[in-house]
């Protein structure tokens, strides 16, 4: 058996997960190539390992949640039970964002119980921290925020994995933060939570035209009591927000920092490599540590010598023949469909590699079944490490 | 076998990496055969249509980017929220010049953004009024229109769109066209459709989807199992696998004789593994696909083509949609 067959460095997965200097690790790619799952299987080898470490988890299947032991949402680590010690004494906490309860927090933190109140209550507030596209990412990247402050002031982790929520793009775990900030700071929310301050200063002649134009065709539209809780948010939320976009501020400074790592993952498949290529690049142009990429799924190899045409002709001699030259068509004719999809899966990680040819990758081969429990979660660290 | 020539809007769903714009074309392509007219409509900003097709991005316009069998003609739109705002403003309130300053200054997505809810029923308003030209026979209809739609995890909700607007407005335009969406949406014209592999999570997710489009009254279409695999072993020589009794020393020989060039030991190492594999995987699929009948909605099974997807297998899946009994 050889390996799959891939042009780049060899990505040592332990070099990252058992480093002592590594205090972050955030996992991201495109949605369906097993992140979640990548996430928690290096959370419990560094445990395993000797590692103090918490796992912040956004969506997870509910099996792998059973598997940890968070399918209650209570947004509050719990410990695993059941880690082995294989090396020194680690452990392992897991949790599972709630969004709408982290929102919840930062604001009752930030003001008054009264002012706090305002704003929960708030029509605009329960949407925006609700459904809100982009929310989940800010409040995964608040959740980080709060954990690496709890493990520096009280020694809890030496170790934060994040999952990255099932964003439409990769990207979005990077950019929703800071395009909810400039949502909620900007120049719109603000003339309407008090259009009496007048909307014309500052924007234009023709702007400001359109801009009353603009909000009677909204209050129109979606009525005027939506108008009116936006105002009301603002005004309620002007003192707690200047903390709020701070916080968003210091933790996407944190991602930059040389004790964090990013870890790409992908599926050997066009959509799931484009998603990687896209956040690596962006990775690199914010400088941000990129560890490597996890290909995950690769059809193993076998039998890398006998090619797919050789085998398609052997079967062809063989199909009208006895039982066993019947069977050995047919396990040939399955050598080659393997062949090809494996020749495939090259080919489009072959595109990857040599468009980012200093990305260091490391596959793991598909499994048949998804993870059930933490033995499951054990072979894929394996298997990542390997 | 399923009729559809009763159904003008095919919202076409699925788990991420399922292959749901895949179908959504392979469908829109098949919809179009002997001089019918399709579109194609994205809604998600991804420009997965215009990847798949190997065109240029698609603006917010109808093109028509790919012909079908028997002079058929397939269009496609990629629609955008702000796009469709900027639409119905002008539409119901002559915007005019407006629009553009507007969306220079990011009001447009400032306006979605305020209300979530209003992206959905401006997307799904969008392919409403390209349904309801075939009523109104105007010059420009389609046959269909199929929607490559967000994934199953969110489609009940990206459908359901009078519950979301009725917390933002309970009066008002916007609610009047959210009824109107509502109308077509839930009638016997809509077909949803979701796309699943036969693998544990995208069917528990499937099903569910299921279970919640029913619970909130929306038409189920069918349910394309995509990315099959080939059966090649018989149920007797699966048999074999499973229990251990292929001969596979004798299997290997006969394989060298037939001229494959391995030492028989390897051969028949690595032949044993890729049966095991494979039937390991055939009783997944097995096992899955029983989960899915339990649903009894209709099934239309694809294959899983091994040299992936360009503009050749996606006629080749058209074809295969043919033979299922699409219409």
């Amino acid at each position: 058996m050889s390996a799959f067959n891939i042009d780049a460095p060899h990505f040592d997965i332990d070099a990252i997960v058992l480093n002592p200097d590594i205090h972050i690790i955030v996992c991201t790619g495109a949605g369906g190539v097993g992140k979640t799952t990548a996430a928690a299987a290096l959370a419990l080898r560094a445990a395993e390992h000797g590692r103090q470490v918490c796992v912040l988890t956004i969506d997870p299947a509910r099996r792998l949640a059973q598997a940890m032991g968070v399918e209650k949402l209570d947004n509050t680590p719990r410990r695993v039970v059941g880690i082995e010690q294989l090396h020194g004494s680690g452990s392992l906490d897991a949790m599972m964002l709630d969004m709408k309860r982290t929102f919840d927090e930062v604001v009752e933190a930030h003001s008054d119980p009264e002012r706090a109140q305002q704003i929960l209550e708030n029509p605009f507030y329960q949407s925006l921290s609700s459904s809100f596209a982009g929310t989940q990412e800010y409040m995964a990247m608040e959740k980080l925020g709060q954990l690496h402050a709890q493990a520096r002031s009280e020694g809890t982790w030496d170790l934060i994995v994040v999952d990255t929520p099932p964003s439409r793009s990769a990207l979005d775990f990077l950019d929703a933060p800071a395009r909810l900030g400039s949502f909620l700071d900007g120049k719109f929310i603000r003339i309407l939570a008090a259009p009496a301050r007048g909307a014309g200063r500052g924007i234009g002649k023709l702007a400001a035209v359109g801009f009353g134009f603009f909000t009677s065709a909204l209050s129109k539209i979606l009525g005027s009591q939506v108008l009116n809780d936006v105002g009301a948010f603002v005004t309620a939320i002007d003192s707690t927000f200047g903390g709020f976009r701070e916080r968003a501020d210091a933790t996407y400074a944190l991602l930059k920092d040389s004790h964090t790592s990013f870890i790409v993952i992908a599926a050997p498949e066009p959509d799931a490599l484009r998603e990687a290529s896209y956040f690596v690049e962006r990775l690199h142009a914010d400088s941000m540590p990129l560890a490597g990429l996890v290909l995950n799924r690769v059809q193993e190899v076998t039998l890398a010598a006998v090619s797919r045409e050789q085998a398609l002709a052997a079967a062809e001699v063989l199909e009208l023949g006895d039982v066993n030259q019947k069977l050995a068509a047919a396990l040939l004719e399955l050598h080659s469909e393997r062949a090809a999809m494996v020749q495939r899966q090259q080919d489009v990680a072959a595109r990857f590699t040599s468009a980012h040819p200093g990305v260091p990758v490391v596959t793991v081969v598909a499994l048949p079944q998804d993870v059930h429990d933490l033995s499951g979660l054990r072979e894929i660290g394996e298997l990542l490490a390997d | 076998m399923v009729n559809w020539s009763g159904t003008a809007l095919h919202v076409v769903s699925g788990k991420g990496g399922a292959g749901k714009t895949t179908v959504a074309a392979a469908l829109a392509i098949n919809l179009a055969r002997d001089g019918k007219r399709t579109l194609l409509m994205e809604v998600e900003g991804r420009q997965g249509i215009a990847q798949l097709f190997d065109t240029p991005p698609l603006p917010y316009e109808e093109r028509r980017i790919a012909i079908a069998p028997g002079d058929g003609e397939v269009w496609a739109l990629a629609v955008d929220a702000d796009d469709a705002l900027i639409d119905y403003l002008a539409t119901f309130y002559n915007l005019g010049r407006a629009g553009s300053a507007l969306r220079k200054m990011g009001a447009i997505d400032f306006a979605t953004t305020l209300a979530p809810g209003l992206r959905d029923v401006l997307l799904t308003g969008k392919a409403c009024e390209l349904v309801r030209r075939k009523i109104k026979r105007t010059a420009n209809s389609y046959d269909a229109v199929v929607i490559d739609a967000p994934p199953t995890g969110r489609i009940a909700q990206f459908l359901n769109v009078t519950a979301q607007v009725s917390s933002l407005a309970k009066t008002g335009p916007i609610h009047r066209h959210a009824e109107m969406v509502m109308g077509v949406i839930s009638s016997p014209q809509t077909a949803v459709h979701l796309v699943t592999l036969l693998e544990e999570m995208p069917v528990q997710e499937t099903i569910d989807g299921i279970h919640e489009l029913q619970r909130v009254n929306l038409p189920t279409g069918a349910i394309f199992v995509n990315m099959t695999r080939n059966p090649i072993l018989d149920e007797k020589q699966s048999a074999k696998v499973r229990k251990g009794t292929l001969a596979i020393k004798k299997i290997s020989e006969v394989a060298i004789e037939a001229g494959i060039r391995q030492p028989v030991e390897i051969l028949a190492d690595g032949l044993l593994r890729e049966a095991n594999d494979h039937v390991v995987r055939a009783d997944l699929e097995t096992r899955e696909r029983a989960r899915i009948d339990e649903l009894q909605i209709p099934t239309i099974t694809l294959p899983y083509l091994t040299r992936g997807i360009d503009l050749g297998s996606l006629y080749a899946l058209a074809e295969v949609m043919y033979d299922e009994g699409v219409r």
